[in-house]
């Protein structure tokens, strides 16, 4: 019966389209930001390789962010159709953050976006650039609010009860900065900068393949390799300081994501297993011996909760978030791994002659997204039982709505997400075949321009772009 | 002491009232969509609204996230009652939204399907947006802070007649647009459509209004009783005198003025429904300040409110002035 349960589907509704909603901000906000540093490099530079570069992304760009937009929608109406007694309870300080966002992101984003899109013949240059950098500023202050917000609910202060049982706030300096969202901020903004990174070098490692002198596609690569380089042992260094901070305010999350269920001193680090929750164990488990407490406590004898410590129906399902995380760091790793290889290939100044290097960075293209998704499954599910953490259950959160309600609107989510949002990514992948040139045809006039509209509508149908 | 209740009702109506106006014409384009056969013409109607429909929509997000900010428990109340065409609304609004890019990354025969999914999408939007007005006129079931209807409780004959009402006054506010932004055949067709869509328009603002008087005492009373009348009568008079001047300029092929003068139609509806629910948030239960957040969420959201919306406003009237003037077919500014 469990499935026929409202609050379930609900679950699995606002699951599945926030899953869809995070793979489109993560590539905006990364790819926002490097539009406004390749136009920043040809306004300086006045190089036509970086105007190339820059006209190349634009048009994924647009794409991706069209399908953010109209995937956020859904997010900021779901609270209420389907999250009522939550949006009641937690409207009072919530929604002031949203409502920020919504003031100065939303339309700080789409205020300009019509400029960057369309605006390059009709103003000049220099303002030009102006609304790229908006655009790019309003995606970092929509990642800003929103983990604001998402942070409170992971470790709510700074907030108090008025007399119908709403949370109201006390101070909203500790609402807004309570003590996760530090962490989170930067994980995540790093998190999108690196899909990105992979994103465009997976892209330019195909090109690079077939042709390694393609200029415009050593650039690509060259950009993306050195974020590998710095960027991701950074995000290596914030995520283990993130999950300090969360063994602090929530111990029952980290001891779900090191499957970890007696409270021991000198806990191994479990690298694999499958936890059994009924009898409270890992089975299969490989274990190294007290890395996790050196880890997590920096001491190989400290003392490491277990899960037995709460009830069992106070505990969040071990086995999502133990193989959500060990997926994120993986690819953690793996992004390291990648990076390091390019530093020394690039020393050795063998950059775009190794093939193994393209044919990594050509795997990764999509571990940024993969890894971003998995790290969020770890953050939310292992919050669970809890909607705001300690304070307000999930199961006491829901709509009053009838299960047939909330199944018809999940299967329709499904059948609309994966036809709308399959066939958007298919023509992402369709323009990220397109060969990169310097001088793209579409600067040259007399031939319409469309769309993200800087191509030509020959050129698109010719090149198969638009060809299913 | 201030009211910040009451002025946080006159933002969100502001924000509400520029959405229906603003996404009113890109929604109207989207619902004309079939009526425009040629296919250059059909993408020069989508490029009048291409830079700024994101704009647009926005006003919709301030319009449901201020709700939830400043009025949670109108916010938790409204969307449950009206699951179905709010999730039908989403829906619809995607279509809509991705037609804009999807149209020039398809084949031929997948863009038909996609311009297809942008006129279904804007009807569907449109449609139960005036759905979700009807039912809100008709009143929520509310028991201890909950909705406690069925999911099907907003089906009635007078919301399925503000939903086509609001379809045609969009398709009027879509037209006068096109017959504003666009040139040769394209706009002769909008001209034709305006004033098709003007008649219905009126005649279903009449009806609409007329009807509403009966579904509630409140509204009968607030309108007929003495004095409110002598004054009130104001409103259907305007409505009169601006049907009178939008027929007048179509007539006259005027370009802006058939546009602005539809606009004040739907302002001048809009006031006449806030006159009808004041001070009722929720008919006929949960009033303003019931509604409201504590005074501290709505000060906190209101310092920042009174900096950013005239910035915005003012980068928002920005973008339209770059983009102004007419839209050719084919033309290189895109
Ligand atoms: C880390 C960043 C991040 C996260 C966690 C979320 N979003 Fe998002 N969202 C963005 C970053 C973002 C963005 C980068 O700002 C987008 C992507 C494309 C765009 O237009 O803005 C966006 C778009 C976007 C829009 C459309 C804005 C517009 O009309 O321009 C809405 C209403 C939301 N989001 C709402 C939400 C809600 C309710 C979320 C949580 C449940 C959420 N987003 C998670
Ligand atoms: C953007 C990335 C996010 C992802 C991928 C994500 C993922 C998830 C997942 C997988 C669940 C289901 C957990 C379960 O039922 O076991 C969930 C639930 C939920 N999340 Fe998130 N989340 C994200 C961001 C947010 C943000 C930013 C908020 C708040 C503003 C939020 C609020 C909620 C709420 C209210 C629920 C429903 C109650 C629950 O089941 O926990 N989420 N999310
Ligand atoms: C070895 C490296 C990494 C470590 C140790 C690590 C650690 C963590 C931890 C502990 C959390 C959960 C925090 C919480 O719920 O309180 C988390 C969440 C998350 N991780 Fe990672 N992470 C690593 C790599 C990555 C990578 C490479 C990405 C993406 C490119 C990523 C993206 C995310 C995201 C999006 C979240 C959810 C949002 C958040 O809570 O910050 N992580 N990470």
């Amino acid at each position: 019966m469990e499935y026929l349960d409202p609050i379930f589907l609900a679950r699995i509704q606002f699951a599945f389209t926030i899953a869809f909603h995070i793979i489109f901000p993560g590539l905006s906000i990364g790819l926002a930001a490097y539009l406004a540093v390749l136009e920043a490099l040809w306004l300086k530079t006045k190089k036509d390789i970086y105007l190339s570069a820059f006209k190349y992304w634009i048009k994924v760009f647009s794409l991706i962010f069209g399908m953010g937009v109209v995937s956020g929608i859904v997010m900021s109406y779901q609270f209420g159709t389907n999250w009522s007694v939550f949006s009641d309870k937690t409207g009072p300080i919530l929604g002031p953050l949203m409502g920020y966002e919504v003031l100065s992101a939303f339309f700080l984003e789409a205020g300009f976006l019509g400029v960057m899109l369309f605006g390059m013949n009709k103003v000049g240059k220099k303002l030009h650039f102006f609304a790229t950098l908006m655009v790019a500023v309003g995606t970092l202050a929509s990642a800003f609010w929103i983990l604001s917000v998402n942070s409170w609910m992971q470790t709510p202060t700074g907030y108090e009860y008025n007399e119908v049982g709403q949370f109201i706030a006390k101070d909203w300096f500790e609402v807004v900065f309570n003590p996760s969202f530090p962490y989170r901020l930067t994980h995540m903004v790093i998190a999108a900068f690196l899909s990105t990174a992979f994103l465009v070098g997976g892209t330019a490692a195909w090109h690079l393949l077939k042709d390694k002198t393609n200029p415009v596609a050593r650039l690509m690569f060259s950009m993306a390799m050195w974020m590998a380089t710095i960027v991701a042992p950074v995000q290596v260094f914030v995520g283990d300081l993130h999950g300090l901070n969360t063994y602090q305010h929530q111990p029952a999350k980290v001891a779900a994501m090191e499957g970890n269920f007696d409270t021991q001193n000198g806990a191994p680090l479990i690298l694999f297993g499958i936890a059994n929750e009924e009898e409270e164990r890992m089975e299969y488990a490989i274990k190294v011996p007290k890395l996790a407490s050196l880890i997590i406590t920096h001491d190989a004898d400290g003392e490491l909760i277990g899960l037995k410590e709460w009830p069992k129906d106070e505990r969040p399902p071990v086995n999502m978030v133990f193989w959500s995380f060990r997926i994120m760091v993986g690819i953690g790793m793996g992004m390291v791994l990648i990076g390091l290889f390019s530093l020394y290939l690039r020393l050795r100044k063998k950059l775009y002659e190794n093939k193994l290097l393209k044919i990594a960075a050509l795997w990764f293209t999509p571990a940024g997204v993969v890894a971003t998704i998995a790290g969020w499954i770890v953050t939310e599910v292992g919050r669970q039982p809890y909607t705001v953490y300690g304070l307000l259950k999930t199961s006491e959160s829901a709509s009053p709505l009838d299960a047939p309600a909330v199944a018809t609107s999940l299967a329709m989510f499904v059948i609309v997400y994966l036809i709308v949002f399959g066939a958007g990514i298919y023509y992402c992948i369709k323009l990220m075949q397109r060969t990169p040139q310097i001088e793209e045809r579409g600067v040259k006039t007399g031939i319409p321009r469309r769309s993200a509209g800087l191509t030509p509508v020959q050129a698109l149908n010719k090149e198969g772009a638009g060809h299913d | 002491m201030i009211d910040y209740a009451m002025i946080w009702a006159g933002l969100i109506a502001f924000a509400v009232l520029a959405y229906i106006i603003l996404d009113g014409f890109d929604l109207g384009i989207g619902i004309l969509f079939p009526l425009i056969i040629d296919k250059t013409d059909k993408e020069t109607a989508m490029n009048t609204i291409a830079p700024i429909w994101d704009g647009n929509e926005t006003w919709l997000v301030l319009g449901g996230g201020g709700l939830f900010a400043v009025f949670p428990l109108a916010y938790a109340v409204i969307l449950p009652a009206l699951y179905m065409p709010m999730i039908l609304m989403l829906l619809g609004l995607i279509f809509r939204g991705v037609a804009f890019e999807f149209h020039w990354r398809a084949s031929s025969q997948k863009q038909k399907l996609w311009d297809l999914g942008f006129a279904l999408g804007s009807f569907v939007a449109a449609l139960c947006q005036g759905i979700a007005l009807g039912a809100l006129v008709q009143g929520i079931a509310i028991t201890d802070r909950a909705y406690s209807g069925g999911w099907w409780d907003w089906l009635t004959p007078f919301s399925i007649t503000t939903g086509l009402a609001l379809v045609v006054g969009y398709s009027l506010l879509g037209a006068t647009w096109l017959n504003l932004k666009t040139t040769g055949n394209l706009q002769k067709l909008a001209l034709k459509i305006a004033k098709a869509a003007g008649i219905i328009t009126f005649v279903a603002v009449g009806i609409v209004s007329l009807w509403m008087l009966f579904i509630e005492n409140q509204y009968l009373e607030r309108w007929l009783s003495k004095p409110n009348i002598y004054f009130l009568m104001i409103v259907p008079t305007l409505v009169l005198v601006i049907g009178l001047n939008l027929f007048l300029s179509l007539k006259r092929q005027k370009e802006l003025s058939p546009f602005l003068w539809s606009i004040s139609l739907f302002v001048l509806s809009y006031i006449g429904i806030l006159i009808s629910f004041y001070p009722y948030m929720v008919p006929p239960s949960i009033n303003i300040w019931q509604a409201a957040a504590p005074d501290k969420s709505l000060k906190f959201l209101l310092v920042g409110s009174v900096v950013l919306l005239p910035i915005i406003i003012a980068y928002t009237s920005y973008s339209y002035w770059v983009f102004r003037g007419k839209v050719k077919p084919n033309e290189d500014y895109h």
